[in-house]
């Protein structure tokens, strides 16, 4: 068990953010889905920007195939990240299929660096205690609705980037890198006005392939 | 009401998918030099995408709004060599005060 520590207590530390958005989640999803829907979304889908952006479609009116297709596109990024951790989780297949629900962006993140390649318990470990902070995050933003503030106004939309930056900036000391790095964020601010919200961080990985040339 | 459910159903099973496809075709299993070399710089990439996104994207539309004060903040603290959290506090610090003063 104690290999699973260090991700649990990184995962402990990205638990108060999962649970403020979840809770910004369950706000924002309760006047459209009620009470019981949104937790049950949160318990399932488990996935925050596809969660957002389908009740985003629904509550603009969008039928149920829009808003499941717009999730699905925010989702996509998930198929590269799940080739990337492959090679560490082993075992029988249905296994393997169920470890790869663990992969979320700060617990891959974190995991991705391994210096022995993709590390399968930070993997774990950091989700373990993001999975019921989203969902009681949800239920509490659900019954507590516009009693809480509103989580913008505590700049906490910044933390994820944040986050993500703190990851990102040890990697890039490597040439080739720091060019797949540069490829890929000019990939995904260039398609950004173009397509759905979504594909353009799945393309982006594309850069990766500069890896290709020995 | 019932498009809710079948949306939360719709997500429910191409989530799980999304997320099965590179564990059960690649799962245990050695991959050829070239795979590794691609799969290494998977991270970046998909990092930066990520930081550019969520900071500079509201839906297709490209603005510059307290996110970016957050972000210059967090990389003022990563070049300081500031530890992640407070990294990330700084960031949400800087975020808050944009959207207070403007």
């Amino acid at each position: 068990l104690t290999a699973y520590r260090p991700g649990l207590r990184a995962g402990v530390g990205f638990a108060l953010a999962t649970f403020v958005l979840g809770a910004s989640f369950g706000v924002v999803a309760k006047p459209l889905m009620g009470s019981v829907a949104p937790i049950v979304m949160s318990a399932f889908v488990f996935a925050g920007a596809a969660q957002f952006g389908a009740t985003v479609v629904l509550a603009a009116g969008g039928d149920a195939a829009t808003a499941i297709a717009a999730g699905t596109m925010l989702n996509a990024r998930f198929l590269p990240m799940g080739i990337a951790a492959a090679s560490a989780l082993r075992g029988r297949a249905l296994r393997r299929a169920l470890e790869g629900q663990a992969i979320v962006d700060a617990s891959w993140a974190l995991a991705v660096r391994g210096e022995r390649g993709f590390d399968r318990e930070l993997l774990l470990g950091a989700t373990l205690p993001q999975y019921p902070a989203w969902v009681l995050g949800t239920a509490v933003g659900v019954l507590a609705g516009d009693a809480l503030a509103n989580p913008a106004r505590l700049g906490l939309d910044a933390i994820f980037p944040a986050f993500f930056l703190t990851l990102l900036a040890p990697e890039l000391t490597q040439r080739r890198a720091l060019a797949a790095a540069l490829l890929g964020g000019a990939i995904a601010l260039a398609l950004t006005p173009v397509l759905p919200p979504g594909l353009p961080v799945l393309l982006a990985s594309a850069a990766a392939l500069i890896g290709l040339r020995a | 009401v019932t498009s809710v459910w079948v949306t939360i159903g719709g997500l429910v099973a191409t989530t799980v998918t999304i997320k099965a496809v590179g564990p059960l075709a690649l799962g245990g299993r050695d991959l050829p030099p070239w795979a590794g070399r691609v799969i290494v710089l998977l991270a970046p990439p998909l990092l930066t995408a990520l930081v550019l996104t969520d900071t500079f994207a509201r839906g297709r539309h490209l603005t510059v709004d307290a996110r970016a004060a957050g972000l210059a903040c967090a990389a003022g603290a990563v070049l300081l060599r500031a530890p992640p959290l407070v990294t990330v506090l700084v960031a949400a610090g800087g975020a808050a005060a944009a959207r207070a003063i403007s």
